[in-house]
């Protein structure tokens, strides 16, 4: 009777899972290893080596954007870790307010803004200088990466020092250690576990974007996403869409793996969301 | 040190509402232009609400969302307990890593993974098109479904097991010592679960970008304008989305503030 009602439970969730999360993963290493009539054939592998390009600058870029994040939001995390207790969750709110917005949007609006005849521009040239071509660039691409994922940066990294004892700063204080080295022995390591998730949660958006590229990169800027989009949208190859679909998922798994291994020494939490 | 943070803490916020400011200003534009600007008025609001198709895509989102939310939540409450309750260890450490998968995976490879599956079964049943509103639920319900889960797993573990025991040792049976013992020790779990739920699904482009054709949803619509030169309808709906949901936010957090400070207050009157 107990057994029946655990497996009652239970099985919904099971198959569910096993039909939609597993199965479709399996299907996309079926496409990637066939051909349009289902022979088996390593051609959508072999394709792969004329997007080295993409997907080097994809890594390279979101990479970019990473460090970029962490280095504008660490600072800004820690200093509404101590913001006053009245206003911090409210400040906190006003980081993931323009999160509510739809990517595509904020994406849109940076790229009118950032135009040939865009605001930007109409007030440089109004100050003799200009026009400067911002669209197209790789700086472009980077800079809408750090705007759309920076509250990704700065959420886990306030979440895990907010955390963070007062008591043990001050203990450290009392024992005679200075400014520098409270810094480097305490806040530092036990904020690393917020960063390794904001990295991820940067990181891994970043690299499969391929509205970002679209829109700020003008279409001269090719993403693995960009591909993947391309190839299965409007060439519709669904098999080589499969198989760089599968490499992106390796790249993010392998470095998921590289981020755990930092996290194991660090000890677990921090992640959010 | 605590000065340089805060300077870059304030330009951080002007970096971030910058393209929201704009948008707003230039919703109100008399002109098409969205770089000079003309003279104020409401035209674009005016066009926004004429136009059938701007509002069936709102019904649609509203439609999707709820409806996969509400399986989400559903499946979702049921899978956690299935969670909890399994006691072998391999068993469950496969269940936990599998809801982990669409979290990890980015959402182009979950949009593009459902896609080929939809094809897939599609053209093995001989369907001409593969893609509909379904596809699209089932798409919706499967990135929900983590999100419930690990709202409500947690709230689950933290329940006391004797409590259900003690509740069928005085005769109630199980279903319905769940329902008056645990259920309740859930609720908020299960109720942030469906939030964000209802939330996510209102705010994906890229998987119902793989997983839909002809029901058409709010970012799916932008999407589609944006390929166009776009007119600044477009702002005037968003800067509509931000004004609810800002004043949404601001609502919840001060009643919440308010709530706080009237607990602060009964107990400092209650230590005098």
């Amino acid at each position: 009777m107990k057994k029946l009602t655990k497996i009652f439970i239970n099985s919904p969730y099971v198959v569910w899972s096993a039909m939609f999360v597993i199965v479709p993963l399996f299907i996309v290493i079926y496409y990637a290893f066939t051909d349009a009539n289902g022979t088996f054939t390593f051609d959508n592998i072999a394709a792969l080596k004329d997007y080295g390009y993409n997907f080097g600058i994809s890594i390279l870029y979101s990479f970019i954007a990473t460090v970029l994040t962490l280095i504008i939001g660490y600072p800004v995390a820690y200093e509404l870790s101590k913001a006053p207790q009245r206003t911090q969750k409210i400040q906190m709110m006003l980081i993931m307010l323009p999160m509510w917005m739809n990517l595509l949007i904020r994406t849109y609006t940076w790229m009118n803004i950032l135009d040939n005849n865009g605001v930007i521009n109409k007030i440089l040239s109004l100050m003799g200088l200009g026009p400067v071509t911002f669209l197209g660039t790789p700086g472009a691409v980077i800079f809408g990466m750090v705007y759309n994922y920076l509250p990704y940066m700065i959420l886990p990294i306030y979440t895990v020092m907010a955390k963070m004892d007062d008591s043990l700063l001050e203990a450290a204080r009392d024992l005679g250690c200075n400014g520098f080295n409270v810094w480097k022995r305490l806040i530092l390591p036990l904020s690393i576990p917020g960063v390794i998730s904001g990295i991820t949660m940067v990181f891994v958006p970043s690299v499969s974007t391929f509205y970002i590229s679209q829109k700020l990169g003008s279409g001269k800027i090719m993403l693995i996403g960009d591909t993947i989009e391309r190839q299965m949208q409007t060439n519709y190859n669904y098999h080589l869409g499969a198989s760089l679909s599968l490499v992106l998922m390796v790249i993010i798994l392998v470095s998921m793996f590289i981020m755990n291994r930092f996290s194991d020494n660090a000890g677990e939490g921090g992640m959010v969301a | 040190m605590r000065i340089a943070t805060r300077i870059i803490k304030w330009h951080v916020y002007a970096f971030l509402y910058l393209p929201l400011v704009f948008m707003i200003i230039f919703s109100f534009n008399s002109a098409k232009s969205t770089s000079v600007f003309e003279r104020f008025s409401f035209k674009w609001y005016g066009e926004l609400f004429s136009s059938s198709d701007t509002l069936e895509a709102l019904r649609n989102t509203m439609i999707l969302a709820l409806v996969s939310a509400l399986i989400a939540t559903v499946l979702g409450t049921l899978a956690a307990l299935g969670i909890y309750m399994v006691r072998n260890k391999i068993y469950k450490q496969s269940m936990l890593s599998v809801t982990n998968i669409p979290l990890m995976n980015p959402d182009i490879v979950t949009g593009v993974s459902l896609m080929l599956l939809f094809v897939f079964v599609g053209r093995a049943l001989g369907f001409s098109q593969y893609l509909n509103f379904w596809t699209l639920l089932i798409a919706h319900v499967t990135f929900n479904l983590p999100y419930v889960i690990l709202n409500v797993l947690p709230k689950l573990n933290q329940t006391d097991r004797s409590l259900f025991e003690a509740a069928q040792d005085l005769g109630a049976p199980p279903p319905k010592a769940f329902f008056m013992v645990v259920m309740p020790q859930i609720v908020p779990g299960i109720i942030s679960g469906a939030i964000m739920a209802f939330t996510l699904s209102l705010d994906d482009f890229v998987i119902s970008y793989y997983t839909s054709s002809g029901f058409q949803t709010l970012p799916l619509k932008i999407y589609s304008m944006t390929k166009k030169v776009v007119k600044p309808d477009m702002y005037a709906l968003s800067s509509l989305i931000f004004l609810v949901v800002l004043a949404l936010l601001l609502g919840s957090n001060i009643f919440q503030m308010r709530a706080e400070n009237k607990n602060a207050g009964v107990s400092r009157k209650k230590a005098k």
